[in-house]
């Protein structure tokens, strides 16, 4: 469909609670980075894609235009997106179109989020995903509705929180080997099991942390990309679908929108039978059952089974299907857009063997990258290869 | 073109702690937007409010799909057509999901736990929830699948708005 | 219900009100901390430059928007500067009129590329001419905070 994309380069800030720099010093950071991995210079950029989530997390209207500058915007064509939590890779979505319609020859893809900002806490911002009239005055956070969806998973398959804990434990354990991590700890099992309560089933540790960070990555078209680099990732897949924001109206147990995202990418890609097709998967995980519940929506396993995949060791980095090698939002932090982002990053890292110490122990030659969030029913998928 | 090997580079980026602030060891400035509305609720939410006020949860329905909804909308959002008639559900359901929350929305801890859950109302499709409370219930005994029915506030209470349900409550 | 048909009884429908709890606090990050930190304590007015581009970013930036390299060439440039363009602001932010009617203009400091937007003071609307030489008052150093309000306005040379 279309041309073929690359993606050439990559880089990022680290994530951090509160940072000093300001997001456009952040976004700044992160383009320089990714620029300086594949040795391309600003003036070879023909457009620029950012992705931000709500302007109330920097505090800043219209905060695309804001950021501009520091995403190297100046002076070329630029475009935001905003799909919640799901803008990291719906960015990357959006930079491939500008390359695969034929209208650009590189992109520069990058995402931001500087959530500190908001007070008291970042956490009362989300308060807008509630229905103003017939949810706020219920005085709801953001909590609820996880909690609300991993009772749900877990009541519908009898799921054991231990089960699903494990995906903490390996993820918080992941990141010790990235860079770029914000809360990467050597946790074990009981350590989660054994934190705070917060609105029961979600405990303190089942959840990824508010941060700051940003993310850049270069895509180019074939011809420039095969100049650029001798480990092109191609960009071989592409989806993305909206369920209802009627989050009450459906069955909260299985994520229908993320199926039909990754519907939409494995046929683009080729892709039969991702089990085994796909060689390593970085779906969304602000919190530990997300792995898992996006791990089904992307049909790497039947629904139900994800929890027993990562008891039997499948998910690990010496896994035979690597999930979350980076160490996710879990471990290495979660501002927003930038989060999805990082993980296209790391299967960038990973397919090129350049992901140091988080390096999975098996050859991958095809990942997939999902993101989620918005009114929580947007599911984005991106499948790479090399 | 060089490309650099990944090891564990120190990436950019400034870390700050609470203290920091509190310190002024870093320069700030804040601003408080003061973002206040008057959202129209609507021809299909105004309506819903007005049957709350009357003790009544209304959903509408749609006759190509079928499906009873709730909360009340002017058209069918799968079949994108108005909707076809109103319809009065009862005030009794069956809990779909729950949880126990022991934070509230600016994370401070509360002791007794508040218990929203999802409520699939009686008379609509199945699986059309309302998000609300339970109450005059036992957190340790909240069970998915639990029938439960509304608790309204005494007739001159009530205001038009979704709290004119205090809670649901087992029966 | 199609668009054109109106509602006949208002009570049918209503409106909800409530508020967005919007609380910033923004760093001045690291460009920032350099340029109001030297204006706090030394009263003097600082900005990086590109040399690639010839460009004087003031306040100081830790980047050049053109070409994204990074600067960490700070450069003191001039209190006194140059009036690009001016404004008399009759209204309030709330839309009211105002007791004092406000000017705020764009001033070019000597050496700067950029431009500063702040208040105009000890001037009448009626003397401001486009071009004309302005200069920082500041506040005491006792008084300074680290801020835009450090300065307290711009008075004709």
């Amino acid at each position: 469909m279309g041309r073929r994309v690359a993606i050439v380069g990559a880089g990022m800030t680290k994530f951090v609670r509160r940072a000093q720099e300001t997001g456009k010093e952040l976004a700044f950071y992160a383009a320089r980075e990714a620029l300086n991995y594949c040795g391309m210079k600003l003036g070879q950029i023909d457009g620029v894609v950012l992705g931000s989530a709500p302007d109330t997390f920097d505090g800043v209207h219209m905060k695309g235009e804001y950021l501009s500058d520091g995403a190297g915007a100046w002076g070329k064509p630029y475009m935001r997106c905003y799909v919640g939590g799901g803008t990291g890779v719906f960015s990357v979505i959006h930079g491939w179109y500008h390359i695969a319609s034929g209208a650009f020859n590189t992109c520069l893809v990058i995402c931001e989020e500087k959530m500190s900002s908001f007070q008291p806490h970042p956490q009362a911002a989300f308060l807008t995903i509630f229905d103003h009239t017939t949810e706020r005055p219920l005085k709801p956070n953001l909590l609820w509705i996880f909690a609300l969806e991993m009772n749900r998973y877990m009541s519908t398959y009898g799921l054991r929180k231990e089960d699903i804990a494990l995906v903490a434990v390996k993820n918080k354990n992941n990141a010790l080997d990235h860079p770029a991590a914000q809360i990467a700890a050597p946790v074990k099992l009981e350590d989660i099991l054994n934190s705070e309560v917060l609105a029961w089933p979600v405990q303190r540790l089942d959840v990824s942390p508010v941060s700051d960070g940003a993310v850049a990555l270069v895509l180019a078209e074939e011809s420039i990309a095969r100049r650029v680099t001798d480990k092109p990732v191609w960009i071989e897949g592409v989806g993305w679908a909206l369920d209802t924001a009627y989050w009450t109206n459906r069955d909260l147990c299985y994520p229908r929108y993320v199926e039909e995202a990754a519907r939409m990418a494995y046929r683009m890609a080729g892709i039969t039978d991702p089990r085994h097709q796909i060689h390593v998967a970085e779906p969304y995980d602000p919190f530990d059952y997300k792995e898992l519940h996006h791990m089904e929506g992307l049909m790497l396993c039947g629904r139900g089974e994800a929890p027993q995949l990562t008891v039997d060791g499948v998910t690990r980095r010496d896994g035979e299907l690597p999930v979350c090698p980076s160490g996710g939002l879990l471990g290495v932090g979660n501002p927003i857009a930038a989060a999805g982002l990082m993980k296209v990053a790391e299967l960038f890292y990973q397919l090129r063997g350049e992901a140091g110490k988080r390096q999975i122990a098996r050859k991958a030659k095809r990942g997939v990258a999902q993101a989620w969030g918005d009114l929580m029913q947007v599911g984005t998928v991106v499948v790479v290869g090399i | 073109m060089k490309q650099k090997k990944e090891t564990m580079p120190v990436l950019p980026g400034t870390g700050l702690k609470d203290e920091d602030f509190k310190k002024g060891r870093v320069l700030t400035t804040s601003w408080n937007a003061d973002a206040r509305y008057a959202w129209d609720a609507g021809v299909a939410i105004g309506r819903y409010l007005a049957g709350l006020k009357q003790g009544k949860i209304l959903g509408v329905g749609c006759n190509k799909c079928g499906r009873v909804m709730v909360p009340p909308r002017i058209f069918c959002e799968w079949c994108f057509r108005n909707i076809d008639e109103w319809v009065e559900l009862k005030d009794t359901g069956r809990v779909n999901t729950f949880s126990l929350c022991y934070v509230t929305w600016d994370v401070k801890r509360i002791k007794e736990p508040q218990i929203p859950a999802v409520i699939e109302v009686d008379g609509a499709s199945p699986g059309m929830g309302i998000m609300h409370l339970l109450g005059e219930v036992d957190p340790k005994k909240v069970q998915v699948g639990m029938r439960v029915k509304a608790v309204w506030k005494p007739a001159n209470e009530r205001e038009g708005a979704i709290t004119d349900i205090k809670y649901f409550k087992p029966i | 219900m199609a668009l054109k048909q109106r509602i006949e009884q208002v009570g049918n429908v209503k409106a909800w009100f409530g508020e967005l709890p919007v609380e910033s606090l923004y760093t001045a990050g690291v460009g920032g901390e350099q340029f109001f930190r030297t204006l706090k304590d030394e009263g003097v007015f600082t900005g990086t430059r590109c040399e690639q581009c010839g460009i004087v970013y003031v306040p100081g930036r830790i980047f050049c928007e053109r070409c994204l390299t990074k600067l960490d060439r700070w450069v003191k440039v001039g209190s006194e500067g140059t009036l690009k363009s001016w404004t008399v602001l009759y209204l309030g932010l709330d839309g009211k009129p105002q007791a004092e009617p406000e000017i705020v203009g764009l001033i070019e400091l000597d050496g700067a590329s950029t431009v500063l937007v702040h208040r105009l003071g000890n001037i009448q609307p009626a003397e401001i001419r486009f071009g004309m030489r302005v200069k920082a008052v500041l506040k005491p150093k006792s008084k300074r905070e680290g801020a835009i309000t450090d300065i307290r306005f711009f008075e004709p040379v």
